[in-house]
């Protein structure tokens, strides 16, 4: 038996609410980034369904830059999370607002 | 060919070149030979050139150096046209020039800038050669600019003086307005005959219909008002006497205040076209010379009283030119060139010998203290007083014979400023060589000495050649005279009335009696006495009141024009408007700000928001 496509569909669709839903309430910047990461896997997933459906490797493709991207995202974030935890050894985003008008 | 005619303009450049390459290697006594040799040896190129040119049978000789620049049928080449006229005027140029670079090299010692003074002094000649020897409009136009920044520069010399710094503005302002002349005037022949060429221009009058040529003639009257010191502009030359005295010399005698002049009279065949053209140079000339007179009359710097002669005399120049008399207006320029050269270095070595003082109340009984300052500006005297047998008699006396004949009124005009000019200089001459001495205080008791040689033998040169110079144009010499040697030039030789030898000699004999007359008054009146409230007339000592006219006229007006300008105009309508909308930008800013709030998750709701927005916007456009 096989898995409907919008079972599929709708898992992502809830992995990316929940994921947004992260980013929105939280403060700690480590969080926010395991939830953004969960928001583009859930994009992932549904680009890995549709190549799968429509028989299109462009999809599958996609998947693989958005991987690369989100690798090098996060090396380039949690250095700056590290730095900047070195300095107020505090994660949380809503501290960091300097940079206000 | 005449090819060493271009050489008379290009020395003094060379001149300048080498003195502003030069720079203070050269030292005091190089420059000033350098300087004074240039002019010197263009001095001998333009007699190289006139002895060349009276061999040639055609007396109309182009050399063309290169092409200066051609815009569609506009073709302006660098050539010079070497004719009678322009020959002429280089003559005297040049021959006036070296005298007087080689007095300033004895007057200037010593000055902070007289390297500076050299430079400009040999640009001035080379501009005024430009003007005099251009085959065109534009490199004449060239020209006239070059003579009216460096008369600014030379007037405003020592421009750490106020009033000399002023008067530098005053004369090149005043210039700017009859440089407006001249520029409408080429404008306008180029229009009707598509060439600026002067040949070129003469050979096609034919297509100036008559008001385009009273138009043109009237510009170039302006131009001539301007640069001539003429009514009405003829206010900057008494102010442009703050430069040193040499300067004023140049000026007046050989470079600038001629070029007006000789604008009109190199353009007597379009003058020919326009008889009302005329009767206004005419009526401009002589009221201008009339005017100047009585002004002079009443000054009391010596240079001022010789500033406003020369604007007379011009006027009498002017006047001829308006009645035609082509030859006499030269012949007057030249013998002009001749005493009025002489009186300025004359009236300097006076100011010399005092230390600097100018006020002739302060003078006096200087004869015997100059033994050769005062035989030569004796002869100043009585040549540009009309006396004969000097070249002022002759000269003032051809002028005044063609005005006679065209237009009475001006010549009534004419004789009572040859008994004004007889007065005044008369009265010059008495406060500066005779009566007491006055100068003592000024000089701190110490007796004035004559100047060093380089100074008073220009003098010397000068007097012999006012003496001799009315054998240039002798009334019965008609086939050896300047008028004739010249008059080949001139499109239009105005019909020389049948004038007898008896009403000649009677003209004569007015002139004689006008000079007579002037000198009689001033002897009586200024005999004892040195001031004379009935004769100094606040009104002649404020120049008429012109320059108070300018100001009630324009200056006041045009102030209070800057006024609500830069009060009304700037601070409400610009600066307002301006100001108003930086204030807006920046306040929508203060605004605007308050939404970069520096939280993440603000940005990030923000940005969910939008998408949402989109998504909700593109799932619509699906359904």
């Amino acid at each position: 038996m096989t898995i409907p496509v919008s079972w599929y569909l709708v898992l992502a669709a809830v992995l990316f609410g929940i994921g947004a839903f992260g980013v929105l309430t939280r403060r700690s910047a480590l969080i926010m980034f395991m939830c953004i990461e969960l928001m583009l896997n859930a994009v992932n997933l549904t680009f890995v369904t549709f190549a799968r459906t429509l028989s299109d490797i462009g999809g599958q493709t996609t998947v693989f830059f958005i991987m690369v991207v989100a690798a090098a995202e996060v090396t380039v974030g949690l250095g700056i999370v590290v730095a900047v935890f070195r300095r107020r050894a505090s994660t949380s985003v809503d501290e960091l607002s300097e940079l206000q008008g | 060919m005449n090819s060493l005619a271009p050489f008379i303009m290009i020395l003094p450049l060379l001149g300048f070149v080498t003195v502003l390459v030069g720079g203070r290697r050269l030292g005091e006594r190089g420059v000033g030979i350098v300087a004074t040799g240039a002019v010197g040896l263009s001095f001998v190129a333009a007699v190289a050139s006139f002895v060349v040119l009276l061999h040639d049978a055609n007396r109309e000789v182009t050399v063309t150096l290169f092409t200066w620049f051609t815009v569609d049928t506009l073709h302006v080449p660098a050539a010079v046209l070497v004719d009678p006229l322009s020959i002429t005027m280089c003559l005297f140029v040049t021959g006036i020039s070296t005298l007087i670079h080689l007095y300033s090299t004895a007057y200037m010692a010593g000055e902070k800038d007289y390297r500076k003074f050299f430079l400009y002094l040999n640009l001035f000649v080379f501009s005024m050669l430009t003007l005099v020897l251009a085959n065109n409009l534009v490199l004449t136009f060239v020209g006239w600019e070059g003579v009216g920044v460096c008369s600014y520069w030379l007037v405003s010399f020592y421009f750490d003086r106020d009033a000399a710094a002023s008067a530098g503005k005053k004369a090149f302002v005043y210039n700017r307005v009859g440089d407006i002349g001249l520029l409408i005037a080429m404008f306008l022949l180029f229009t009707h005959t598509h060439t600026l060429n002067y040949l070129g221009v003469f050979s096609a009058t034919s297509m100036l219909s008559p008001t385009v040529a009273t138009l043109v003639v009237l510009a170039l009257l302006l131009a001539a008002t301007g640069k001539s010191a003429q009514i009405p502009l003829f206010n900057w030359l008494p102010d442009a006497m703050e430069g040193p005295t040499p300067v004023s010399a140049l000026i007046h005698a050989a470079t600038m205040v001629t070029a007006g002049v000789y604008l009109l009279v190199r353009m007597s065949p379009v003058l020919a076209l326009s008889s009302s053209g005329r009767l206004t140079i005419a009526i401009i000339g002589g009221l201008t010379a009339f005017v100047a007179a009585t002004i002079a009359t009443a000054q009391k710097d010596i240079k001022k009283v010789l500033a406003f002669s020369t604007v007379s005399q011009i006027g009498y120049m002017v006047l001829a030119v308006g009645v035609g008399a082509y030859g006499a207006a030269i012949f007057l320029m030249v013998s002009h060139a001749f005493f009025k050269a002489l009186l300025f270095l004359g009236s300097g070595s006076v100011i010399h010998s005092l230390g600097g003082e100018q006020d002739m109340r302060r003078m006096g009984g200087l004869a015997r203290w100059l033994p050769l300052t005062f035989p030569t500006f004796l002869i100043g005297w009585l040549t540009i007083s009309g006396v004969p047998p000097f070249a002022g008699f002759w000269s003032k006396g051809d002028v005044l014979t063609n005005v006679f004949a065209h237009n009475k009124p001006l010549w009534v005009l004419g004789v009572v400023t040859a008994v004004l000019t007889a007065y005044y200089m008369s009265r010059l001459f008495i406060l500066t060589f005779r009566g007491h001495e006055r100068f003592r205080e000024v000089t701190h008791h110490h007796d004035p000495h004559e100047s060093p040689l380089v100074m008073t033998a220009p003098l010397v040169i000068l007097a012999g050649l006012s003496v001799v110079g009315g054998l240039l144009d002798l009334p019965w010499a008609h086939g050896f005279s300047l008028t004739h040697f010249l008059s080949p030039t001139f499109g239009f030789v105005a019909p020389t009335a049948v004038q007898s030898t008896a009403l000649q000699t009677g003209l004569a004999i007015v002139d004689i009696a006008a000079a007579a007359i002037g000198l009689f008054a001033a002897f009586t009146i200024w005999r004892s006495t040195v001031e004379s409230a009935t004769f100094e007339k606040a009104f002649f000592e404020r120049v008429w009141r012109w320059d108070d006219a300018y100001d009630a006229l324009l200056g006041r007006p045009l102030t209070r024009v800057a006024h609500v300008s830069s009060e009304v105009v700037e601070d409400r309508v610009i600066d307002a408007a301006v100001e108003g909308l930086g204030g807006s930008v920046r306040r929508s800013g203060e605004g605007i700000r308050k939404l970069q709030s520096g939280l993440v998750r603000q940005y990030a709701l923000a940005m969910v928001l939008g998408v949402t927005v989109i998504v909700v916007y593109l799932v619509g456009r699906v359904r």
